[in-house]
């Protein structure tokens, strides 16, 4: 009887076997890259952003100095430093409000009403501006609201320049023109974030049964009832995904607010100088776990508010 | 920890003695063939924005060094960009060039390996903003004044004073300047608020712009916070000021001749001129990284600079000064004497050139406020404080 001859086998197959045996170690080969990538790059970017934020820099000699402090932070409370907070986050708040408001008729009638051609219209209508380029979108913004510009003209043209005029005198938002006022501002940010809203939006109202409207019709309820008991509490997780959109977006922008409006700056803005030749590295990184906090408790009332609870 | 410090100390002292060894380049080898530079946009032109300006590709063709361009918008970017290294030269400003060299991210330049280093204007040789301790960290580039735009329409004759953009006054067309004059947006136009109350408070004891004391500080932010009230918005890109004055009725700001160029090519009512408080300007430095990966090409582009159409073409392009004074006359590019007079080349001893302000300064160590306050104040000030 002659001993068995078992075929060589291939480098492949011999790793099919040894995956096979141990199904943990493929598990991990196959994790490892985005584990990886999510805790050295991304996590550890932010703490390091975060160590930076700890430290001081001396203001006599403009060099940072790597000894842990709170000085940094007491820095941020200062008027000047904590108006731009202020500033950015009621832009955030008034911009994502009104992207909600602008929204939802424009995501009701195309999860309730549009159909076949209207529908594609309405994607390709939301969906184009976020084709081409949001500097090209935010210099043509500068046009349009230049006190040359084409709002002005028509104002004037309509005898409706005293309204312009009115909304330009209020005190703290105005400014000398559109586009060098809070007012612009408030207008483009709206405009580059709106399709963020839409589209979250639209897909919690596509969501909401009919049957369910029915239902509440069928038991008397107004038509204003059954939006405010039934449409509006089951597309809320929609709403919110939008407004953690326009909402985040507005809070960490600095192209648009150093092109349109008063110069003055906002978070990212600050972040932006802060770092560079300055070398005021630590207030900069201060500056940007301002947003990241904001961002926290946002989320953790959109939690309460049910927003992630259909993911 | 404490043992791990003085590890870490030794590291840096022990780098520190040899790195003059590795610093200075001593002769030119062969061609790695191709060169990374970081500069401001329209600094290199390969003939693509306009067949008639082209640069490169001559540099290109004699030397097989391809050069690979990285636009920066700002100081500070530049600044960001030779940090993360990789990079073999840097077109930088004085606002940046001090801190580069302080953070040794730039080395001393070998002079006697750039035959045309003799050519270069006298009055630049030694220039502050490049030469630390006696070593020149770089080439001169082009330079230029800050200069007053003004729209040709208001103003029959050109302001003498830059109070036009200071203070409230009715300009020559009896309207206010409110919300009519702009600024530029960047911290270090402190400097020109400072050399303002130079001219107009003597008493203040300002020498310097760029050094100032806690008490000229203080004078020269209460200008800008003056200022603030008459400015709807500061500028700092190019295209945004050119679109304010042709939109927005901007008619007086603080501006760079490319602007000026700019508009009047569009025919557009405007002018330049240099009031009689001075100017502030910037002078641009070729300065090469401390790790350039080709530094034979690198040599290479800094002779090409001095020695080449490049002078004379940039400077009708870009509305700067060459820094080679024969380009103006030589016939090497399109550049005329007339050209150069209307970029400001006559204005050489009315400006103060941009330097990085720190604290260490003629009046005493640590007696100056140094950038970095300089840019939470500017920032500040904009904002309304």
């Amino acid at each position: 009887m002659s001993p068995a001859v078992f075929p060589s086998r291939s480098v492949a197959s011999r790793l099919t076997t040894l995956f096979w045996r141990h199904p943990r170690l493929l598990l991990g080969l196959l994790l490892a890259p985005p584990l990886l990538w999510l805790g050295l790059v991304y996590l550890g970017a932010l703490a390091a952003l975060l160590l930076q934020s700890f430290y001081s820099i001396d203001d006599f000699s403009g060099l940072i100095v790597p000894e842990l402090t709170l000085k940094t932070y007491a820095q941020l409370f200062r008027p000047s430093n904590f108006d731009v907070i202020t500033r950015t986050l009621l832009m955030a708040l008034s911009v994502t409000v009104a992207s909600g408001v602008i929204a939802f008729p424009v995501a009701y009638y195309a999860a309730r009403f549009a159909r076949g051609r209207w529908k594609a219209a309405f994607y390709l209508g939301v969906m184009l501006p976020l084709w081409s380029s949001y500097l090209v979108k935010v210099y043509a913004w500068k046009l349009i609201l230049a006190k040359e510009g084409i709002v002005t003209w028509a104002a004037t043209a309509t005898h409706t320049d005293w309204l312009l005029d009115a909304a330009l005198s209020l005190p703290g938002i105005g400014g000398s023109s559109l586009s060098t006022s809070y007012i612009g501002t408030f207008l483009v940010f709206c405009y580059v974030w709106l399709p963020y809203m839409i589209l979250p939006m639209q897909a919690a109202l596509e969501r909401v049964p009919t049957s369910m409207l029915e239902a509440s019709a069928d038991l008397g309820a107004t038509a204003g009832q059954t939006f405010r008991t039934v449409t509006l509490p089951l597309a809320l997780p929609g709403i919110i995904a939008g407004s953690i959109f326009t909402f985040s977006l507005t809070l960490g922008d600095y192209i648009i607010p150093q092109i349109i409006g008063n110069s003055a700056s906002f978070i990212g803005m600050a972040v932006y100088q802060l770092q560079g030749t300055a070398g005021n590295v630590p207030l900069a990184a201060a500056f940007a776990v301002v947003p990241i906090l904001i961002m926290l408790v946002y989320l953790t009332l959109a939690r309460r508010a049910g927003a992630f609870d259909a993911l | 920890m404490q043992k791990l410090k003085f590890v870490a100390t030794g590291l840096v002292a022990l780098s520190l003695a040899t790195s003059p060894l590795l610093a200075q380049v001593t002769a030119i080898g062969p061609g790695e063939g191709e060169v990374d530079i970081v500069a401001w946009p329209g600094y290199m032109e390969r003939g693509e924005s306009d067949k008639d300006f082209d640069w490169i590709t001559k540099f290109e063709k004699e030397t097989s060094c391809k050069v690979n361009v990285k636009t920066a918008g700002t100081s500070d970017e530049m600044v960001t960009l030779m940090n993360q290294g990789g990079f073999d030269l840097v077109t930088a400003s004085g606002d940046a060039s001090l801190r580069l060299v302080a953070g040794k991210k730039v080395q001393e330049i070998n002079t006697a390996l750039i035959p045309s280093w003799s050519k270069l204007d006298p009055r630049l040789k030694d220039g502050a903003w490049f030469t630390v301790g006696g070593k020149h960290y770089g080439v001169p580039y082009q330079w230029g004044p800050n200069v007053l735009m003004y729209n040709t329409d208001v103003f029959k004759e050109a302001p003498t004073s830059w109070s036009v953009v200071f203070e409230e006054q009715n300009l020559p067309d009896g309207k206010s300047n409110k919300g009519r004059v702009q600024a530029y947006s960047g911290p270090i136009y402190v400097a020109d608020a400072a050399l303002y109350l130079m001219a107009h408070k003597p008493e203040l004891g300002i020498t310097n712009p760029y050094e100032l004391t806690e008490p000229q500080y203080a004078a020269a932010l209460d200008l800008l916070r003056g200022q603030r009230k008459l400015v709807s918005r500061y500028w700092s890109d190019a295209t945004v000021q050119t679109d304010d004055f042709k939109n927005e009725g901007i008619v007086a700001s603080s501006s760079w001749p490319y602007q000026v160029n700019l508009l009047l090519g569009e025919k557009a009512p405007v002018g330049s001129t240099i009031p009689s408080e001075g100017a502030t300007g910037w002078s641009d430095t070729t300065m090469m990284a401390t790790d350039a990966p080709h530094p034979n090409c690198a040599y290479k582009w800094m002779e090409h600079t001095l020695n080449s159409n490049l002078q004379s073409d940039l400077s009708v392009w870009f509305g700067s000064v060459p820094v080679v004074p024969a380009a103006c006359t030589d016939g090497s590019g399109q550049q005329t004497a007339e050209g150069c007079k209307a970029n400001g080349s006559e204005t050489f001893d009315k400006i103060r050139f941009w330097t990085t302000p720190i604290a260490d300064c003629a009046a005493g160590a640590g007696a100056c406020v140094p950038y970095a306050r300089w840019v939470s104040d500017f920032m500040a000030v904009v904002g309304g404080n």
